[in-house]
């Protein structure tokens, strides 16, 4: 049997990036297809550490990251559920004098962009946030981050584009993208095929032979974080915890369990999916154990992985495709994509809309890696730990 | 040289495996997170109180002290470890927590008898303390020698709840009644069970008769349960041949057949179907307990509920499997009575299913204010929300919207009620909704757990 299917624009998957722009291409009233190989907000999105930071990103992030953190409080009107997104503040932490300066040279490199970091020395931590252990100099306090349920907030929005008239198509692979005259066609899996007048690759992981078909290789590979949580525990964590220079990242949810990152997972036999390994569960745990007392008598009840698509430079690709008009790129957000997600949503609908937008984009532009003769690595997971992670965290 | 089997498991099934591979000549490592071996059914006592292994273990004593004789007989021909976790598999490695630290170990070869634990469905009522699953109630009668309370109920379907109240009664409990789920009318089909095994047939029939001479008063077709009390169990409610029944109770056993336990097969990376018979997803695997996974096997009742003599033979039959799969000699002629054995006992399976059949149906009319998953304190009505708000399909969707299977248990508890209210909101067959991706740890475990340097059980 087959279906075919006509629409404005074709989302090649169903990630908080892809819901969220088909959510605000409805609301300008566009005709919009979203399409998952698999479940929507089942992945990367879905399955990340949850915290909402703008604090530690580059510096080119910002603009694009404000713009989401005005959407973040939003939620509730937006997608119907506030998604558990609590401004709880984002406490960077410095073990030494040296991760301390760069904090330091951080916030002033931001001054302008109005997080309204505050710098804290050993005292005024022990004071505000006296249930953080021994072994850190001071922290750098952005009071307007903090953190969601990633599970809630990405199948939420996926569930609100259905609703505002998405045609949400899951378990539905993209099995080819063509040029075809004035738009594109699409083959997917159950015989359907769509014609669409723009395609947004936002496949995260799964980005790249996308890309690559339309003669834009790019040097993505797979990274997979790494996640413990423990059970209930008194409310003790009232803050999102990242720490410079790499570490664990962690945070207390609203019914008591403490999520804690750090290390990296690897990929099981099929590199879709993958799991952390057992000996880095155990660091994660005991690094935790130590730099939160009460956590010591604490349970580790589950451990999670995901699989995130990344970037060498560490930036997503955002921004038209070099080569085709009307197809539009957003992946590689490597490990970071959660809070800005949102705004890149509205930044793709704008780019359908008007073919441009006033957030400024350019250095995630899809040309920077023209020319390099990279290819899209599926990635075994081998060596990733050495890769060191920007700003501490994975997944703000 | 090859290096060394792990056996996960020191019930009916782990035993006779590890017994077969020693016979072999090989040196297995066996975990089991009981302080001895026997598994569940032939569990040993804590502490010795007295009874005998005809008290504790009645008509299976001989079997139970076989098993314990014959394991104690491979003393120093393999490593045993005692209350040890198998929390994490992945990569031919285990993580097992043991003594207060974490050991991985390298294996070749993996045999998973993992058992079962008993399967529930959510009553109003169920998570008041005094509420135990059949299986608890056992082994708080034969582990520790005492009574889940003065005045019990046993509730439920399956040959357990039977023996368990006869148990109960034969220490001197007072039983206040058995309520069984199915009608009087499926007990018909255990006559077509006579052929294949007359004596356990005639067994159960002689402890229903005893309990009934011993006052106890048996129930068939019971329905709509619901158990009642402020801080502890006080009473139990149902409805029979549409009447209203209530009796006053301050313990209740309660269990609808058993349900495997499949995590460990799940970290292995074993392929699963669907089982209609046991309504459950199980790990793929050949008649010698071969997985979809080279070198890993799943026997006993991890692998499909088949009780304690099936766990036996797939034990051994599984060790068999192992030595023929490493080139060493092995026994074909046994494991082809094995087979027919177990195939013998796969017959009478199904007319114990017929005879004892799952009320799946109760799933239906839950109400909103029962609690569904009681880690994560999530009650059906929530469960149906999420359901239609998300507009999930898929039981994992359903617990990364619901929390339902999330907390300490994973689902071992709710999940089977959850996929099938899963099923009935979203109009699917039980077997279209999926099942519960397992994650390490498998069960929770310290944040302290340090991990031993030393890779043990190198050959």
């Amino acid at each position: 049997m087959s279906r075919r299917l006509d629409v404005d624009v074709a989302i090649i998957g169903g990630g908080l990036v892809g819901s969220s722009a088909a959510l605000a291409l409805r609301g300008l009233g566009f005709s919009v297809a979203l399409l998952d190989k698999g479940f929507c907000g089942a992945q990367a999105s879905g399955v990340n550490y949850g915290g909402v930071r703008r604090q530690g990103r580059p510096v080119e992030q910002l603009p694009l990251s404000q713009r989401a953190h005005a959407v973040w409080p939003r939620l509730k009107a937006l997608i119907g559920i506030d998604g558990e997104f609590l401004r709880s503040g984002h406490l960077k932490l410095a073990r030494n004098e040296a991760d301390m300066a760069s904090l330091e040279v951080y916030a002033a490199e931001v001054a302008e962009q109005g997080l309204d970091l505050e710098l804290i020395g050993h005292n005024g931590l022990r004071e505000r946030f006296g249930w953080i252990g021994d072994g850190v100099v001071g922290a750098s306090f952005c009071a307007g981050d903090g953190h969601a349920n990633p599970r809630l907030v990405s199948t939420g929005f996926a569930a609100a584009a259905r609703r505002a008239g998405v045609e949400v198509l899951e378990n539905t692979p993209v099995e080819g993208v063509t040029r075809d005259g004035e738009g594109f066609a699409l083959e997917a899996a159950g015989n359907l095929t769509l014609r669409a007048r723009f395609v947004i690759n936002s496949a995260g992981a799964w980005a790249g032979p996308f890309a690559e078909s339309f003669g834009e290789p790019v040097p993505l590979s797979r990274i997979y974080p790494s996640m413990v949580v423990t059970e209930p525990i008194e409310q003790m964590m009232s803050v999102n915890i990242g720490m410079e220079g790499g570490g664990i990242y962690a945070r207390q949810v609203e019914r008591g369990n403490i999520v804690v990152g750090g290390e990296r997972a690897l990929p099981l036999a099929d590199p879709d999916f993958s799991r952390p390994r057992g000996d880095g569960a155990l660091a994660i745990m005991n690094n935790a154990a130590a730099l939160f007392p009460a956590l010591r008598h604490a349970q580790a009840i589950r451990f999670w992985s995901g699989t995130e698509g990344a970037m060498p430079d560490k930036n997503p690709v955002i921004g038209p495709s070099g080569t085709t008009p009307g197809l539009i790129h957003a992946f590689g957000f490597t490990g970071a994509g959660f809070q800005i997600a949102p705004g890149v949503g509205e930044v793709l609908a704008e780019l359908v809309r008007d073919g441009q937008t006033q957030t400024p984009i350019a250095a995630f532009s899809i040309g920077r890696f023209a020319g390099i003769s990279a290819r899209t690595d599926a990635g075994s997971g081998a060596g990733q730990n050495q890769e060191p992670q920007h700003s501490g965290e994975l997944r703000p | 040289m090859k290096g060394q089997p792990l056996i996960v498991g020191a019930g009916p099934a782990g035993i006779r495996a590890a017994q077969a591979l020693v016979a072999a000549g090989l040196r297995p490592l066996v975990v089991d997170e009981a302080p001895a071996c026997g598994g569940q059914i032939y569990r040993q006592r804590l502490i010795p109180d007295g009874r005998s292994s005809r008290d504790l273990y009645g008509s299976e004593a001989s079997k139970a002290e076989a098993l314990h004789r014959d394991f104690a007989a491979l003393d120093g021909r393999l490593d045993y470890w005692p209350q040890a976790l198998l929390w994490n598999l992945r990569d031919g490695r285990a993580d097992i927590m043991v003594e207060g630290t974490s050991r991985q170990v390298a294996y070749d070869g993996l045999v998973l008898a993992t058992g079962a634990t008993d399967r529930t469905l959510p009553v109003p009522g169920w998570t008041l303390p005094g509420v135990f699953t059949l299986g608890g109630a056992q082994i708080a009668l034969k582990s520790q020698g005492c009574a889940i309370g003065s005045r019990i109920v046993f509730l439920g379907s399956g040959p357990l709840l039977y023996l368990v109240a006869w148990q109960y009664m034969k220490a001197g409990a007072k039983v206040a009644a058995v309520l069984d789920t199915a009608p009087f009318s499926a007990k018909f089909n255990l006559l077509r069970g006579l052929p294949l095994f007359p004596g356990i047939v005639l067994r159960g029939m002689r402890m229903t008769a005893e309990l009934k001479l011993g006052g106890v008063a048996l129930h068939y077709g019971v329905g709509d349960v619901r158990i009642e009390g402020a801080s502890t169990v006080a009473a139990i409610a149902w409805r029979q041949d549409g009447l209203e029944h209530r009796l006053a109770c301050d313990g209740i056993g309660y269990g609808l057949a058993l349900r495997s336990e499949t995590q460990a097969a799940d970290l292995a990376g074993c392929r699963f179907a669907f089982n209609t018979r046991d309504r459950a997803a199980l790990p793929e695997r050949d008649a010698a307990g071969r997985t979809s996974v080279p070198g890993v096997y799943i026997t006993g009742d991890g692998a499909g509920i088949a009780g304690a003599d099936a766990a036996e033979r797939a034990g051994e039959r599984a060790a068999l499997a192992l030595l023929q799969d490493r080139g060493l000699p092995h026994d074909a002629a046994r494991a082809a009575t094995l087979e027919a054995e177990l195939a013998r006992i796969g017959r009478f399976r199904a007319v114990l299913e017929a005879a004892f059949p799952f009320p799946a149906h109760w799933m239906k009319d839950i109400a909103d204010t029962t609690t569904l998953c009681r880690c994560e304190e999530v009650n059906a009505g929530e469960v149906r929300a999420a359901i239609a708000n998300f507009g999930v399909h898929e039981l994992n969707r359903l617990k990364a919207v619901s929390r339902v299977g999330m907390g300490r248990c994973q689902g071992r508890v709710c999940g089977a009620a959850a996929a099938e209210l899963l099923a009935h909101e979203t109009n699917r067959g039980i077997e279209a909704v999926g099942r519960l991706r397992s994650q390490a740890p498998l069960k929770p475990v310290p944040l302290t757990l340090a991990l031993t340097a030393q890779q043990e059980a190198a050959e």
